[in-house]
């Protein structure tokens, strides 16, 4: 499998998926603009608080081409992060006092200098998050030691595991993802991961297998642990329940599938303002691999820049970027729906 | 009258049974989502039921509706599949079960 931008595909153009998500919401099914449903809530315009998390992603590659995947990711993806941009984040969250930095991807660690940066970010006192595929731990014997290299730095690991079993795992990921996966888990438990007492946190994350909502983060949770635990042996922390977006790979398999409409009445209908106030763009700043700036990952990817005259980390000021307004569009019914959707889960 | 008994987008317009009885169908959805919260069973384990019980009732809405709800609360092909089961099983039981009156009244007819 190939991703959109290496076959061509039209969804591969960002301003195209913007035009087919604004034409299904208003023209075809009638519904309000997010704008429109943000305002009803009277949370328009959509304003940031102080940033807690610097969100980084350090390219596009990835060892791995899911279905799902809202930045097109795989290895025919050559966009990745130079240590000169690195080096810039470095100097930005010197001048800041921003507690965390979430390492994504593609898969993070293909970056040649992710290794120097996760040091240096350590050595800078913040707290490094990585969301790690899994499967990049055994892919290579080069990377078979990352959990101790996680460990030595005090990284906390996001990791996707969309199931408990390999069917429905390996039909989003690709064959053989749920068993690399299991290994890897392994692997982390090993070092300390996921094991009470030891401080090192593994954090898993669920998104639904097709088009539907994600449930209760809560029951998921012990649904995971308790078949994780009794097939496997293995532990974790937190099960992370995230919507899927309808943007890019996701939004291309809701069209081929007929689930389009669907979907977005679904997003629509349980648009929650409890978790429209608790959105994660409100307090992070996403970082491209280019060292552009954007309220979150996903308007990343549609290439909707920040509000704001700092558009590159070379110039990140905090004091500036928190004049702005958050950019919104249709693709921001997912993080509002029901309980809510950020990087670290569930809002509401 | 539409041409078929069934439409799927009849399935949205459930709530509108209340507005030919407001009260009797407040009482009807607020015991409904009583009925649906995690209580001595988790949301999936309930899911899972109204799923065999549609199948048992053989109602389309309620089998598209459980469904859906039964992948959302985390339920996999397999367990819905045996859910589905357990309705056959009963269903299918319950027919055989008869099977002992026919023999009780065909006994009694015999010489």
């Amino acid at each position: 499998m190939k991703s959109l931008k290496a076959t061509g595909h039209q969804l591969a153009d960002s301003s195209f998926q913007l035009t087919v998500l604004r034409q299904e919401v208003a023209d075809t099914l009638h519904l309000p603009l997010f704008h429109e449903k943000l305002a009803e809530a009277g949370l328009f315009p959509l304003v940031p608080v102080a940033p807690a998390v610097l969100q980084i992603n350090v390219g596009k590659m990835c060892n791995q081409v899911c279905k799902h995947c809202h930045v097109d990711a795989g290895p025919d993806r050559k966009e990745i992060m130079t240590r000169e941009t690195m080096q810039l984040c470095l100097d930005a969250l010197a001048r800041t006092d921003i507690p965390t930095v979430d390492l994504t991807g593609g898969a993070p660690e293909m970056n040649p200098d992710f290794r120097w940066f996760v040091e240096q970010l350590h050595a800078l006192g913040r707290h490094v998050i990585v969301r790690c595929n899994l499967t990049i731990i055994v892919a290579n014997k080069k990377y078979h030691d990352l959990p101790e290299f996680f460990r030595a730095h005090g990284v906390e690991v996001v990791s996707s595991l969309p199931f408990y079993n390999a069917k429905t795992t390996d039909r989003q990921r690709g064959d053989g993802v749920f068993e690399d996966s299991i290994r890897a888990l392994k692997m982390l438990n090993a070092v300390g991961y996921g094991q009470e007492g030891s401080g090192l946190t593994l954090n898993l994350v669920y998104n639904p297998n097709g088009a539907f909502l994600p449930g209760s983060q809560r029951g998921l949770q012990e649904q995971f642990k308790r078949a994780l635990g009794k097939d496997f042996g293995i532990v974790f922390n937190e099960l992370f329940a995230i919507t899927n977006i309808p943007v890019s790979r996701y939004l291309d398999f809701l069209i081929e599938s007929g689930n389009y409409a669907g979907y977005m009445e679904k997003l629509v209908a349980a648009f929650n303002p409890t978790a429209a106030a608790g959105v994660m763009c409100r307090n992070t700043i996403s970082v491209s691999w280019d060292g552009y700036l954007y309220d979150c990952d996903f308007n990343q990817m549609l290439e909707l820049n920040v509000a704001s005259p700092v558009q590159h980390i070379r110039d990140f000021d905090v004091a500036a970027l928190a004049q702005r307004s958050v950019v919104i569009n249709q693709h921001c019914y997912g993080c509002t729906a029901g309980s809510g959707s950020s990087c670290g889960g569930a809002t509401a | 009258m539409e041409k078929t008994y069934y439409n799927p987008a009849d399935l949205a317009k459930f709530g509108n049974i209340a507005e030919w009885q407001p009260e009797m169908g407040r009482k009807f959805f607020d015991y409904y989502g009583e009925v649906f919260k995690e209580g001595a069973l988790t949301e999936r384990e309930k899911a899972l039921i109204a799923l065999a019980v549609a199948h048992a009732v053989q109602c389309p809405y309620c089998i598209d509706a459980y469904t859906s709800d039964s992948l959302q609360k985390g339920a996999d092909e397999a367990q819905m599949m045996e859910a589905v089961h357990v309705a056959a099983a009963i269903k299918g039981g319950s027919l055989l079960v008869h099977g002992v009156q026919m023999m009780n009244k065909a006994k009694d007819l015999s010489m």
